[in-house]
């Protein structure tokens, strides 16, 4: 199980070495989220129209390991935004990754960037 | 400056700690606290949440910045070895050696193993502490990998064993407890009581095994099974040891302090110890000859230490101290006050309903003036009323019978919680009088339940008393006029009921705009979300398709979430009622698709395991075999169970699987504050439970008899008797007002049941609305429910016909691959999720 986290580490803005290109920013829904896929990663990226802003963190929950954090409704906790997991609602900073109502590891975020009506992942490989 | 060292930081430990800091002389002392266990103290009480939800932060008492910020050394993962009285020092496991110049023994107790031979054998646990639980949880995983149903025993019938099978139960194993007395918490239980317990046990699945002396355990390595007798011995893969507490005395012993006969630190009323500065509290202190295992005790001992470390020679332990319990175990109800077991010749009174698998008696003095303990099994809400009365010695009813007897049409024997005089301690575990709850409201410290518990702290203990703290809250806001204020959550200053009316008289038909001119200028929620996605689809008629990402996660997808993240598919069966042709089709795409298929508790067919991406695939294939969707994700209408009815049965008054069809139909899709069941029988042997639905008709001589607001789930409750004799269309009529009438008033996530308990005036204010049309809305809630039965469309066909809806069902944005981290194992020919670890 360790072996899926060890998958996952928060890249920062100045680390990104690779822009990937995901899609295009009309395949997201607004204020929701949805899967990409990077080699043999997970991405969930969140559209949080709202603020106009895009977020992406691993879509595996730490919780039960699941590939599920994608399909999590949005909202924001005393502002910070945040996901909460479909399967027992765990929620999760997306600024930062913690778990707001737990003590499970926080969660991998990665840079998002849009270009051209298209979204990008920042990735470190 | 003097040290104070306190040995173990329990829940006791703890306290002492809390307390002294809340004292103004607190900055004369240092305080050292050292713990054995890897974290600071957590709350024992409630450590059965950790099966659960695995989260040891939410227990703690406090954190350990707390110990900081109050100058407290607080020291974990380290035993203390050895006390010299004469240096007043103490020694640790690793050497190190402290002064004191008081110090506190609170070393609580360990688990008492019995010494039955093979007790050592791998399989073998104890319940205490959340490392007991980790190692629990893991063989359970372990064993349960192998794929065949195991079964666990708890060694133990006591209130903690107790506890243990339901959280064994919870985690899929077959538990049985095995108790060496006649009888189940034998301490607080009587026979009779503890019949009607072991019903109810044996009702969740619990098997009791009483008047069991266990010789053996069997197996090589790890058990494999309990010998009782030579001709009796029963398979187990583990067993749970929760056979009684030991004190942890150990320490006291190697300085020569007495300890009693059979363990315990003895102490004086003072809660010194035999050394003037050496204290003992909580569950290693021996006093009156008892140990006393439960935190109220152990609370009141800890403010006794801190009184007479701080100077105050009078405070001392009370002589006669409470032993109340109530089991904290969801879906049932037993709980034990004063001398439940008639040990001093009172007058009992017996109350027993085993229709309805009630078991209540109290015990009063002979002159029938005061009580002097009860018993309640099966229906306890009364408890924390008696246990007030018993405790504060208030005066009872003429007939004391009358405590106990069931209410006759809703009239309170009891009397208010606002009758209890202000020193009545409401919350033994923190000892918070009625006067203080109120007081705080009064002073306006407090404005709401959460408040009033952060205040003054009743309720964080055993939880007991939670019901009358609440009761206090709301009837003291009252009296000041107050209204008790509910809103949804931080994004919203609007309760359910005020933004059903925003949104109905302005129109809105969109999250944002609510959010943008009602909201708190936040960005939304979990729980306001799919609250407005669901007052828009009563509102408007909208289906889940609309505004897809602010629906529940579930409603999201049309289809429930499962324990690997794909998803079940339901299709409605309306009535139950299904033709070969329909099963053979269900048979067929459950097998296209490797789907596990099973029947639900709600006649119809659950096919599980399709991943999100093969969603729209079975659907279709399912739409074109004439199924549509069963909604089986929302809070909506779920199914209406039917009997066969006259149609068939030899004993049918009426057709009661045409009319369960008819209502299926027609409550199908609306979205409700919660799930919505029915339940038509054809006669009142009642072969539908239809008194265990939201709405429940049964076929008598001239009509149907109308029962509202019931539900199963963990607080069981039979629907109410609401009308008589009444024929389809006035049933359909009645329905349709109560349905709606619920749906524009209820709390998010309150099911009938719980909606109908609380509303003023109760059954009867429910007739004179939806029979008399008291406030003339009859008409109204006819016409709404009109439009939301006209408007019904299936969502599945909506999405599997729109290419736009459909893509919301990948699992991936830029890829058609689907998610590789699924894996099923197999099961009885099926398969099922590979287990969580
Ligand atoms: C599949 C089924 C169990 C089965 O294998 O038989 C089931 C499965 C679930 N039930 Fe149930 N319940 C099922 C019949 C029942 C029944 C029996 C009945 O309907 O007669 C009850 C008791 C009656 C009642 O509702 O009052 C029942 C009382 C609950 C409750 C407790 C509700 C309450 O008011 O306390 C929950 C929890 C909740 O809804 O908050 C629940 C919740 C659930 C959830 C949704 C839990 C979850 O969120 O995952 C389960 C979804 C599994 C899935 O994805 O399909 N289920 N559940 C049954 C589906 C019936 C159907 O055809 O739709
Ligand atoms: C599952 C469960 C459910 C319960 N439910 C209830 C309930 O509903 N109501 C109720 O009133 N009570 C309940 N109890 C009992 C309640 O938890 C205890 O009464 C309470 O925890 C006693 O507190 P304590 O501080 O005396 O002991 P503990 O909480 O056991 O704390 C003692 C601490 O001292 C440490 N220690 C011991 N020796 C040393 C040493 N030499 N050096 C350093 N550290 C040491 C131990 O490791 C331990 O951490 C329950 C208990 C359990 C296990
Ligand atoms: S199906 Fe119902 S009773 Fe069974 S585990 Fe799920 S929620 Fe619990
Ligand atoms: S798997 Fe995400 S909260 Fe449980």
């Amino acid at each position: 199980m360790q072996e899926i986290l060890d998958n996952y580490k928060s890249v920062l803005d100045k680390d990104v070495k690779i822009w990937f290109k995901a899609a295009s920013v009309k395949d997201f829904p607004t204020d929701g989220g949805a899967c990409v896929k990077y080699k043999d990663k997970q991405i969930a990226v969140f559209n949080f129209a709202r603020i106009n802003k895009w977020y992406a963190c691993q879509n595996v929950c730490p919780h039960k390991m699941e590939m599920v954090l994608s399909r999590g409704m949005i909202g924001d906790d005393k502002g910070l935004p945040k996901v909460a997991c479909p399967l027992h609602k765990k929620t999760f900073s997306l600024e930062n990754g913690e778990n707001l109502n737990g003590d499970l590891e926080a969660i991998a975020t990665y840079p998002v960037k849009i270009e051209a009506e298209n979204v990008y992942i920042g990735f470190q490989e | 400056m003097k040290t104070i060292i306190v040995v173990g930081n329990g829940m006791v430990g703890y306290k002492f700690c809390e307390k002294f800091v809340n004292q103004s002389q607190n900055k004369e002392f240092k305080i050292i606290v050292f713990g054995e266990e890897p974290r600071p103290a957590y709350d024992r009480v409630h450590l059965s949440e950790y099966f659960e939800n695995k989260d040891a932060k939410a227990l703690e008492m406090a954190p350990r910045s707390w110990y900081e910020e109050n100058n407290i050394e607080l020291i974990t993962n380290v035993r203390v070895t050895d006390v010299s009285r004469n240096s007043k020092t103490v020694t640790t496991a690793k050497d190190a050696k402290y002064s004191y110049d008081y110090l506190v023994l609170a070393t609580g107790s360990s688990a008492f193993v019995p010494p039955i031979k093979g007790i050592e054998k791998e399989g073998v646990f104890v319940y205490r502490t959340i490392e007991d639980l980790d190692a629990t949880m893991n063989y359970v995983a372990k064993i349960k990998s192998e794929g065949i149903q195991k079964k666990a025993a708890i060694l133990g019938g006591g209130l903690l064993g107790l506890e243990a099978a339901k959280a064994l139960i919870d985690m899929g194993l077959e538990t049985a407890v095995v108790e060496f007395a006649p009888r189940l918490m034998p301490r607080q239980l009587n026979n009779d009581a503890s019949k009607s317990l072991q019903i109810k046990l044996e009702a969740l699945g619990i098997e009791i095994l009483l008047n069991k002396a266990t010789q053996q355990l069997t197996g090589d390595n790890f058990i494999t099974g309990m010998q009782f007798s030579e001709e009796e011995t029963v398979p187990f893969d583990m067993l749970l040891v929760s056979a009684g507490i030991r004190p942890r005395d150990e320490l006291a012993k190697t300085c020569n302090l007495e300890v009693g006969k059979r363990g315990g630190i003895l102490v004086s009323n003072d809660m010194r110890t035999s050394d003037d500065a050496i204290f003992a509290i909580g569950e290693c202190a021996l006093l009156n000859s008892m140990i006393y295992g439960l935190v109220a005790p152990g609370y009141d001992m800890a403010e006794i230490a801190v009184s007479q470390i701080l100077g105050d020679k009078e405070a001392t332990m009370p002589t006669a101290i409470d032993m109340s319990t109530k089991l904290k175990l969801s879906g049932i109800d037993v709980a034990s006050f004063g001398d439940a077991l008639n040990e001093n010749d009172g007058l009992e009174i017996v109350y027993e309903n085993a229709f309805e698998g009630v078991y209540k008696s109290i015990i009063v003095n002979k002159e029938g003036t005061s009580l002097l303990g009860g018993i309640m099994v099966g229906d306890a809400s009364d408890y924390s009323m008696l246990h007030q009365i018993f405790l504060n010695g208030m005066k009872i009813p003429e007939n004391p019978a009358q405590l106990i007897l069931p209410a006759i049409d809703g009239a309170a024997t009891l009397g208010d919680v606002m009758d209890l005089p202000s020193d009545a301690q409401v919350c033994s575990c923190e000892s918070v009088t009625k006067g203080q709850i109120c007081g705080v409201i009064e002073n306006g410290e407090a404005m709401d339940l959460a408040d009033v518990v952060s205040c003054t702290k009743a309720g964080t203990g055993c939880g007991g008393c939670k019901p009358m703290v609440a009761d206090l809250t709301t009837a003291t806001l009252k009296s000041l006029g107050i209204t008790v204020k509910d809103t949804v959550c931080d994004h919203f200053d609007f309760n359910r009921q005020d933004l059903y009316k925003i949104i109905e008289v302005k129109g809105y038909t969109t999250f944002n705009e609510v959010l943008d001119n009602h909201g708190n200028g936040g960005h939304g929620c979990e729980l306001c979300k799919p609250l407005i996605a669901s007052l828009m689809a009563t509102i408007h008629a909208d289906t889940a398709n609309k505004e897809y990402a602010i629906q529940d996660s579930n409603d999201r997808f049309l289809a429930n979430i499962q324990r690997n993240g794909t998803y079940s598919v339901v299709p409605r069966v309306p009535g139950g009622e299904i033709t070969p042709d329909k099963l053979i089709a269900l048979g067929q795409i459950a097998k296209k698709y490797d789907l596990y298929t099973k029947v639900t508790g709600g006649v119809r067919i659950d096919l599980f395991g399709a991943t999100l991406n093969q969603l729209p695939l079975i659907w279709k294939e399912l739409i074109a075999h004439g199924f549509e969707s069963g909604h089986a994700y929302g809070k909506s209408l779920r199914t209406v169970k039917t009997c066969v009815g006259s149609t068939w049965c030899r004993y049918g008054m009426a057709e009661s699987v045409s009319f369960g069809i008819e209502l299926e139909n027609r409550y199908r899709g609306i979205r409700a504050p919660h799930k919505i069941k029915g339940g038509v029988s054809g006669c009142i042997r009642e072969c539908a439970e239809a008194r265990g639905k939201d709405f429940g008709l049964i076929a008598v001589e001239g009509g149907w008899n109308l029962y509202l607001g019931g539900n199963g789930g963990a607080n069981p409750r039979h629907a109410e008797l609401f009308a008589e004799q009444i024929d389809n269309e006035t049933v359909v009529k009645y329905l349709d007002r109560y349905l709606m009438f619920y749906m524009r008033t209820a709390k998010p996530l309150q099911r009938t049941a719980a909606w109908q308990e609380r509303l003023e005036g109760g059954l009867d204010y429910l007739k004179e609305v939806i029979i008399d049309d008291k406030l003339g809305i009859a008409q109204d809630l006819e016409t709404e429910m009109q439009t939301l039965v006209n408007k019904f469309e299936c969502e599945w066909t909506q999405a599997v016909n729109d290419p736009e809806v459909m893509k919301r069902f990948n699992h991936f944005v830029n890829s058609d691959e689907e998610d590789d981290n699924i894996a099923f194992v197999s099961l009885r020919d099926q398969k099922m999720p590979q287990p969580w670890v």
